[in-house]
């Protein structure tokens, strides 16, 4: 297992020098730069001598290889730059935010596994019946909602239930604060995106868990089971659910690795400073060196996140640990 | 009755005006946080010398102070300034060369040391005279400052290459903050990631992205004020947050204006819990064609896209939904250097009768063979107001038969295609601070006298009539020669398109008091002058 380890964290090596080149080339396909962007933010004039000094600066004037090998030696030591736009350590600016997201995508995460996996099971050992067609409804629905759209919906509830039952309407605080500043104003401030992100979540990953039981429970090891006389508890928990299994946490992978960086309209809907806000904010100031640090902290957490399915996958299904 | 029964009368009557009057006017009271919104994801860095965002401004204002300033309880005037470190506006000397300006001794900064003239004159000295590896942004609005010396701690001098009526309303730009000469001797680029002022708050905390917090000033030399004991800015980019943050009064007041959507929305749901503050705004969009793209190099093409746009009776109709309202030319319509409606009448595109116009660019574009001309109007990926305006225009140039389809990017490559010249017709934005109509108007020059005029035209008239009006100090000759530049500008040459000026609207809590709406987002942010009634 440690010699699989080794070998898929060299693997990664080649991977991230992929995605660095790739994000390199296409920041600067991009029309224009962080120093017109940054001079002329106000709709005013753009001073040419202010631009060509702030080029300068940046080391935006000098060619792009001698750009992409600063860019890989640094990295190669560790030391992801400066943001163009802030000025700020990009350490610093993604450390500012990876809590807001990292909790997120835990929270939504816990509540897609709570709500998927059982509704799925359920679902898939109920097979046409009342209780099946409600789950499919509810996961269905989840799939076709956006997150987003679902949580400006819900902040409007909220406003507007809290308007007619108190005759002052309420919302969750607008400034994140860390849980261990203040736990309960924390939990008010995440609770919704993280249910509103969860349930869509939940949603795919129910539709998979259904599918993926449907078709252990009408496996030859499972009619074995039962005629071997094992009790139906036993069979779903022990024989058909960790089988079904594998390409639910493929799944549940995936999507952690995502929610980190992806949930750009969420965040902003909620107000949260998040990475995903700062990738756009990078991308739109044209920050090349922040908008590549967070490229690559994606890639990483892509890498590391199947790295984490595949040792599970082995500790799930002994045959791919022996093989 | 006689005369001393009337005069007696009339005493009264004035004495009990006089108390109704006062009565009206409510004491501020002191104390409670002011929780506002700032409308962007954070700004770039704290110094205002380098940066041009209204990001910046809204978040570090309230702990600098400025030479001059327009006047916080009129802030919508456009040629009246007033003291902040002086002690008074000073009278031009040496034919208008020279402004000296005494300074307060009773200014403190922030760590407690006494704030000086060279304190100042540093300041300046950095925004106008930049030195080598210090970006300011600002050091074209000064190109009529010669030199800036303190012959004394309380003495600051501005010596003027020529009198000039722009040089006043430049000094009292809003991103000039004072700081302090030991600091900036220093490392000039200390104030980038630090606030250190003598405002009317002292910095707290800044959460990159989330919020600045701001205490009282005790030692503020505007004796009284500020009447909060804290201020907090919450950074939110997206508008809808805003509004429901405002609906539910996690904020009391967004200062930069949302659109009349907002506005409608709250007046619903809030009623007398809301109020509203609107003003023109000093900002406006520009349809500039690219006269180095045929068939844009002829004047008649020019006159055709304008004399198609109705403006009179668009920007009503636009109002509704976008954050433009006023027709003007090109100065700022509260000023006394901007076009009345009726001279406004006699320039392609302000003409009373839009059938007979578009006849007219319908002529026109036969004649120099461009009917059903087909093209793409760049545009910037902002929604207030650019999009609105984009399609509001490319309606109106349907019907003159124009085929136009609207490109919208993303700021930096918006730039960057005007840079290169790479468009057809561009929708750009000209806004400014301080209303300064002589320098506003630079913006109509042809690229070689203003860089980043992207028309891509010359034209000595043009620079000819600019100056005539730029070192006239009689203000009657300077409205003719602004006149003549105007009539030149958008109808001889139709080198620029002005479309309807933006509108500001403010949204506050109704117990936000004494914040007076200005024509720009970037004037009167210190906040000393606000007050909470609750």
């Amino acid at each position: 297992m440690h010699r699989y380890i080794v070998k898929r964290l060299l693997l990664a090596i080649p991977t991230l020098v992929g995605a660095a080149a790739l994000v390199f080339v296409l920041m600067r396909l991009i029309p224009g730069d962080v120093c017109v962007v940054r001079l002329g933010a106000g709709g005013t004039h753009v001073d040419p001598a202010s631009v060509a000094a702030c080029h300068r600066q940046l080391g935006l004037d000098n060619p792009w290889i001698v750009q992409f090998l600063d860019f890989l030696w640094s990295y190669c030591t560790f030391d992801f730059g400066i943001s163009m736009w802030s000025g700020n350590p990009v350490v610093q600016e993604i450390g500012t935010r990876l809590p807001v997201s990292l909790q997120i995508a835990v929270m939504a995460t816990v509540i897609a596994v709570l709500l998927a996996i059982p509704l799925g099971t359920i679902s898939a050992l109920k097979e046409g019946t009342w209780l099946d067609h409600v789950v499919r409804v509810v996961s269905i629905a989840g799939i076709a909602t956006p997150s987003f759209w679902l949580g400006i919906m819900s902040l409007i509830l909220v406003l507007n239930v809290t308007s007619l039952a108190t005759g002052t309407p309420w919302l969750p605080p607008i400034d994140y604060v860390p849980p261990w500043k203040d736990f309960w104003r924390n939990l008010s401030i995440v609770a919704l995106p993280a249910i509103t992100v969860g349930y869509r979540y939940s949603a795919v990953t129910m539709r998979i868990t259904r599918s993926a039981m449907l078709e252990v429970l009408r496996e030859d090891y499972i009619r074995t089971a039962r005629a071997k006389g094992l009790i139906e508890k036993i069979i779903i928990n022990r024989h058909a659910l960790k089988n079904a299994l594998l390409p639910v946490v493929t799944l549940i992978g995936i999507e952690f690795a995502f929610l980190i960086g992806g949930l750009v309209i969420t965040e902003q809907v909620f107000n949260l400073n998040g990475i995903g806000r700062l990738l756009v904010q990078a991308v739109q100031n044209q920050d090349n060196v922040l908008a590549q640090a967070l490229v690559m902290l994606v890639v990483a957490i892509f890498i590391f996140t199947n790295l984490v399915v595949d040792v599970l996958y082995a500790w799930l299904d002994p045959r791919i640990r022996f093989s | 009755m006689n005369i001393r029964t009337g005069l007696w009368t009339l005493g009264v009557a004035l004495a009990a005006s006089i108390a109704t009057a006062q009565a009206g006017a409510p004491t501020p009271k002191r104390g409670g946080t002011l929780t506002y919104l700032i409308p962007a994801d954070a700004p770039p860095s704290f110094d205002g010398h380098r940066e041009t965002t209204f990001a910046t401004v809204h978040t570090v204002a309230p702990y600098y102070s400025v030479l001059i300033r327009v006047p916080p309880d009129d802030p919508s005037s456009t040629t009246e300034f007033v003291c902040d470190l002086c002690t008074e506006m000073p009278k031009p000397t040496d034919g208008g060369k020279t402004y000296t300006f005494k300074i307060r001794p009773d200014v403190k900064w922030h760590d407690g040391s006494k704030l000086t003239a060279q304190d100042v004159a540093t300041s300046w000295n950095m925004i106008v005279f930049p030195p080598k590896g210090v970006t300011s942004a600002r050091v074209s609005y000064y190109s009529m400052v010669d030199k800036i010396e303190a012959p004394d701690d309380s003495t600051v001098v501005f010596h003027l290459k020529y009198a000039t009526t722009a040089f006043l309303p430049a000094l009292a730009d809003p991103f000039t903050w004072i700081y302090k000469k030991e600091i900036l001797d220093k490392d000039p680029h200390w104030y980038e990631k630090n606030i250190m002022g003598s405002g009317p708050f002292k910095f707290v905390s800044y959460e990159v992205g989330q919020s600045i917090k701001g205490v009282r000033n005790p030692d503020y030399y505007h004796k009284g004020q500020p009447y909060l004991d804290a201020i907090e800015g919450i950074f939110t980019p997206k508008q809808s947050v805003r509004t429901d943050a405002l609906r539910a009064d996690r904020a009391a007041i967004e200062f930069r204006g949302l659109p009349p959507s907002a506005r409608d929305q709250l007046e619903k749901e809030l009623g007398d819990k809301i109020t509203v503050q609107d003003s023109d705004w000093n900002c406006g969009n520009v349809l500039t064609p690219n006269q180095r793209h045929k068939p844009f190099d002829d004047v008649r093409v020019r006159r055709a896209l304008a004399l198609a746009i109705d403006q009179w009776h668009g920007a009503p109709a636009l109002a509704k939904i976008a954050t433009v309202r006023t027709v003007g030319g090109i100065v700022f319509p509260g000023s006394p250097l901007a076009a009345t409606k009726e001279e406004l009448q006699q320039i392609a595109g302000y003409w009373p009768d839009i059938e007979k116009s578009r006849a007219e660019a319908k002529r026109l574009l036969k004649e120099a063979g461009a009917e059903g001309l087909k093209f793409e109007l760049l545009n910037r990926n902002v929604d207030q107001p650019y999009k609105f305006v984009g399609t509001w225009v490319i309606g109106e140039w349907k019907k003159i038969g124009l085929n136009v389809e609207q490109k919208v990017v993303p700021t930096g490559p918006w730039f960057q295609n005007m840079r290169a010249g790479t468009f057809d017709v561009a929708m750009e934005a000209n806004c400014q601070s301080v209303v300064n109509p002589v320098l506003d108007t630079g913006k109509y020059l042809p690229g070689k006298i203003f860089p980043d005029n992207y028309g891509g035209y010359d034209d000595q008239t043009s620079i000819d009539l600019y100056n005539k009006m730029q070192y006239e100090t009689d203000p009657k000759k300077q409205r003719a020669d602004m006149r003549a530049y105007e009539k030149h500008t958008l109808d001889e040459m139709a080198h620029e398109i002005v479309l309807p000026y933006w509108y500001r609207i403010v949204l506050a809590r109704s117990y936000v008091k004494g914040w007076k709406i200005s024509p720009s987002h970037y004037l009167n942010q210190d906040l000393s002058n606000i007050w909470l009634d609750k």
